[in-house]
């Protein structure tokens, strides 16, 4: 079991240093360099030679490689030319923002989904599953940035209960944020609690049809208890890979819904630093949102491993 | 007369087409189930077995509902009970035992925890008395270590051990009526053996009632007091077990028994024209019309009443079932079949083949070393004749079907060499193989519905054989589909047919006119018939057998099924553990002196005669792996003489019958000891 997580571990690392190597690489391919392309027609003289000297332009790439990946590994991300500040300033509030974003969401959107799921296949194709199973499809084909203005337009403006955008600078408070996130929220759950509630909902169908659910049945297991014991133990195990992609994708950013509310998160980062062509931000950002996915994925991975007696004896055999 | 437990009254179970018609799958079915009595419930698939099984424990299958009728269980109707009180009988009056313990255990919950659920919910013991019982219970089914066995994973036993504890969970509550649903379907020979050996015992020792539902004749026989028998959805016979099985009054349990294939008769069986017809498609008439060679024009247009016959004590839905006493000699014939001409020279070599599925580690690859000495099937030689056909037997994780793929060349081989015709060497690699040596072996699976694409009408299935190996196009390509449909008795109309539309059977021949469609010389087939009823089963049987003597084709038969074996091959090889055990002219591997493994897989098959007992001489374990070294059934062997066994590889004696056996007992000693 300790050799399997270290050899996942040893994956993911394998992963992270190709995921660097392709943003490093593909910075160097571009045309010119970070200095030439930040600075624009403004790249001569002085300024850029100031610029190439503070990002250390002056030496051999694969040292440039070496100095960037070791300066990393102990945290730092170098310097950002549009924020004139180290990257580390920069990235600090947007990731606690993000994380808030996220978290909010994941704790209102996921238990919502399960319950839903739970209650459209349990009540298949009555009521109660007629009507959520309808507004799950509308909520998972409209897209966000449709559901988002629209939001802004009934709540904020028309009612006028809610701010509208988000108009916090990057370093407020978590109270100042917290009214300011629930429109972002709303956008952000309605599609991922949708997809969810979908998936858990087919998964529920499809134990309730094994032979094992029938056969507790006919033990004379009351209705809830076999719900409980023999379903959802079964039908939720699968879910937790999809729940850790969400969560992959809510950390790494909801770029859209950030961007429709003006939330000062990854997300916007991302698209703010590539409209400045601020490339060290964006090679900083590549390699943490690769990083999220990897650890992420790696924690589902491993608690599949450890629920799933089936697996987990497999393992342990070998 | 002993007290009744449950009664069935005119029972219909139905659901609504898609035209919303009332389509019945069950018609007006009556039996009762007396205190202590064994009720056996035979029929194919289809005959809506199952679903009366299921509604006697006021079950019914989601889609389906009750048209009319009553299941009085100590007279209260299930059927009309809420689900409060149904969980209050369910487990504890009546328990039921599934089909495949394998998928009916929660795979989540330790087996400890199955049991002691179904004790708190119908006993008021408290939680020491509880984990006592629980050992009492799997002690009881006989499953090794019992106070162990509580804290493992259904996932963690063998097929025959999760049977054992959906038993020991069926006892749990001390039901009045166990059922049981195909217990022992999908379980090795000797396995299924020994689980009815136990069922036997509970019965006899716990005075349970039990209804047992199954569609192999065998399995019926040995447990039954009395017999069910059901044709799509009615009770066409019922009565005694042995006044069933050895005089049976009407001509679809005639034919079906006709249809078994027995170890004592070398033939062919009888097939039954037909098949069942579809739930719905029955108008008017007997059900069985289309099928009997007794019928009638009254049989056409009138449907026959059960009819309760005193002198026999049977009931029977027959006009002409007089036409059927006291001719039961025939029961026990069969088709002759033409054996092939042992002059004929060899098609296909294995020597000293040995397969692996091992994979090479790394590093062992590059400096191409070997590294699994004890492969899973070690030193295979067998030389087959043109026209023969030889089949292999075993249990699951025998090698026999790991040995088809090699030849198919669907697994490469890790030794040895597979050689054909004029001793040319086959590449164990399939690409490698020549276009003209894939097209004379082919392949026929055991499941047509997965071996068939569902998109595909029988058209297409059967051109692209053609189009592949001959080129053929347009009118041509016509007329040997509708050839090959000819040879394998389908009409030029179901060319058009997906095989959804197709019966079980059907869409087995047309998996085996695929196989002709390459013009092979060598087909192999993997337990062709396992999957199909046994009516339809003698019918595909017959079919093979006629091609190869039109065609003179080669077979490699594999099947678990000793009965079928004998019925169908020239030849027999008989393995364990991927290691040959005895091989040689199937009517002497029959007859002892045989190899110890053969002699105890002998003993188990399940015959369709209350007075064929199964002979249990080995216990039923699964080993995992072969042993390294030694003979290959030294684990189980009932006939071990001690450390030469363990040691060294048993030594090929030939016998006078001509069949070669692997073992350390000399030959005659080996026949005087099975006398």
């Amino acid at each position: 079991m300790l050799l399997l997580i270290l050899k996942r571990i040893g994956l993911g690392l394998i992963t992270l240093f190709i995921v660097s190597l392709i943003t490093f690489v593909g910075v160097e391919v571009l045309p010119g360099d970070a200095c030439t392309t930040y600075l624009e027609r403004e790249a001569y003289g002085a300024a850029l030679d100031t610029c190439i000297k503070r990002l250390g332009l002056d030496v051999p790439a694969y040292e440039r490689y070496l100095d960037w990946a070791s300066n990393v590994i102990r945290g730092d991300f170098g310097y950002s030319l549009s924020g004139e500040m180290p990257i580390n300033e920069v990235l600090g509030p947007r990731v606690k923002n993000s994380l808030v974003l996220a978290s909010v969401s994941i704790l209102i959107g996921i238990p919502l989904a399960i319950v839903l799921g739970i209650i459209t296949a349990l009540w298949r194709d009555k009521l109660p599953d007629i009507m959520i199973s309808t507004i799950t499809i509308f909520s998972m084909t409209i897209p966000e940035f449709i559901s988002a203005t629209l939001l802004i337009l009934i709540v904020a403006i028309w009612l006028g209960w809610l701010p509208g955008i988000v108009i916090i600078p990057s370093d407020a408070t978590f109270y100042e944020l917290l009214s300011n996130i629930i429109l972002p929220v709303v956008a952000i759950s309605m599609i991922m609690t949708a997809h969810m509630a979908r998936m858990v909902r087919s998964s529920v169908i499809q134990v309730m049809a094994s032979d094992y659910v029938q056969m507790a049945i006919l033990k004379g297991v009351p209705y809830w208890k076999m719900v409980f014991r023999h379903v959802l133990p079964n039908a939720l195990l699968p879910a937790i890979n999809v729940v850790a992609l969400t969560i992959a994708w809510l950390l790494g950013g909801v770029v859209v819904t950030e961007v429709v509310f003006n939330y000062p998160g990854l997300g916007r980062l991302v698209i703010e630093s590539i409209s400045n062509r601020d490339l060290p931000v964006v090679q900083a950002l590549a390699i943490i949102l690769a990083s999220i996915y990897v650890g992420i994925n790696l924690i589902a991975d491993l608690m599949t491993l450890m629920l799933n007696p089936r697996l987990k004896s497999l393992q342990i055999r070998k | 007369m002993s007290e009744i437990i449950e009664s069935v009254k005119n029972l219909s179970i139905g659901f609504n087409s898609q035209k919303g018609k009332q389509i019945s799958i069950l018609r007006n079915v009556s039996t009762n189930i007396k205190k202590g009595e064994t009720v056996g419930i035979v029929g194919e698939s289809g005959s809506g077995k199952s679903t009366l099984a299921l509604a006697m424990m006021g079950y019914i299958k989601q889609g389906l509902f009750p048209l009319k009728g009553e299941c009085l269980f100590k007279s209260e109707d299930l059927l009309k009970m809420s689900s409060r009180q149904l969980e209050k009988i369910r487990g504890r009056k009546i328990a039921m035992i599934p089909q495949n313990a394998g998928q009916a255990l929660t795979p989540n919950l330790k087996i400890g925890y199955q049991i002691d659920e179904a004790l708190k919910l119908h006993t008021d013991l408290n939680k020491r008395e509880r984990d006592k019982k629980i050992s009492e219970l799997l002690n009881k089914v006989r499953l090794p270590s019992p106070e162990t066995m509580a804290f493992r994973y259904p996932h963690e036993l063998s097929g025959g051990q999760q049977q054992r504890v959906a038993v020991a969970m069926a006892l749990a509550g001390k039901p009045d009526l166990l059922l049981l649903d195909e217990p022992t379907t999908g379980l090795d020979v000797t396995t299924q053996a020994h689980v009815l050996e136990l069922l036997r015992f509970i019965a006899k020792d716990t005075g349970t009632s039990m209804i047992y539902v199954s569609h192999d004749l065998g399995a019926i026989a040995q447990v039954s007091d009395r017999i069910v028998v059901m044709y799509a959805g009615e009770i066409v016979l019922e009565g005694p077990a042995r006044k069933i099985l050895k005089e049976p009054i009407h001509p679809y349990t005639y034919g079906l028994l006709k249809s078994i294939p027995k170890l004592s008769l070398a033939g062919l069986p009888a097939s039954m024209p037909g098949s069942q017809p579809q739930p719905g498609s029955i108008n008017e008439g007997c059900s069985f019309y289309d099928r009997c060679n007794l019928a009638t024009d009254n049989c056409k247009k009138n449907s026959p009443d059960l009819e309760h016959i005193k002198e026999l004590d049977t009931n029977v839905r027959c006009f002409n079932y007089k036409e059927l006493i006291n001719q039961n000699n025939n029961l026990q014939t069969s088709i002759t079949k033409k054996s092939n001409n042992s002059e004929a020279n060899e098609v296909l070599k294995l020597k000293d083949v040995s397969i692996s599925y091992a994979k090479q580690k790394f590093f062992d690859q590059l400096l191409n070393k070997i590294s699994d000495q004890n492969p899973t099937v070690k030193d295979i030689n067998i030389d087959i004749k043109k026209g023969e056909t030889i089949a292999l037997v075993g249990e699951s994780g025998s090698g026999k079907s790991t040995i088809l793929k090699s030849i198919a060349g669907l697994l490469k081989t890790k030794d040895g060499q597979i050689k054909f015709e004029n001793d040319r060497i086959l590449s164990s690699d399939l690409k490698m193989r020549n276009p003209n040596d894939l097209r004379a072996i082919q392949l026929i699976f055991q499941n047509p519905d997965e071996s068939l694409n569902p998109n595909h009408t029988v058209e297409q299935i059967l051109s692209q054989p053609l189009k592949l190996y001959f080129n053929l196009s347009g009118e041509e390509l016509k007329k040997n589909i509708i050839d090959l449909l000819k040879k394998v008795r389908l009409g030029e109309f179901y060319m058009s047919r997906y095989p959804r539309q197709l019966s079980g059977g059907e869409k087995q021949r047309v998996a085996v006119a695929r196989a002709f469609a390459a013009k092979p010389d060598i087909i192999l087939c993997d337990e062709v018939t396992s999957a199909l009823d046994v009516s339809v089963q003698a019918a595909v049987l017959n079919l093979l057998q006629q091609l190869k003597e039109d065609l003179g084709t080669t077979y490699v038969f594999v099947s678990h099924d000793l009965a079928v074996v004998r019925a169908i091959s020239d030849r027999v090889a008989v393995l364990y553990q991927g290691r040959l055990c005895e091989i040689g002219p199937s009517q002497n591997v029959y007859k002892f002196p045989s190899h110890p493994y053969t002699e105890v897989l002998l003993g188990a098959v399940l015959e369709p005669d209350p007075d064929i007992k199964p002979k249990l001489v080995a216990e039923d374990i699964v080993e995992e792996k072969p042993p390294e070294k030694g003979c290959s059934f030294q684990g189980r062997c009932p006939r071990k003489i001690g450390d030469i066994c363990n040691s060294k590889v048993p030594p090929w004696q030939i016998g006078e019958n001509g069949n070669a056996i692997r073992c350390h007992i000399n030959i005659e000693e080996l026949a005087s000891l099975q006398q």
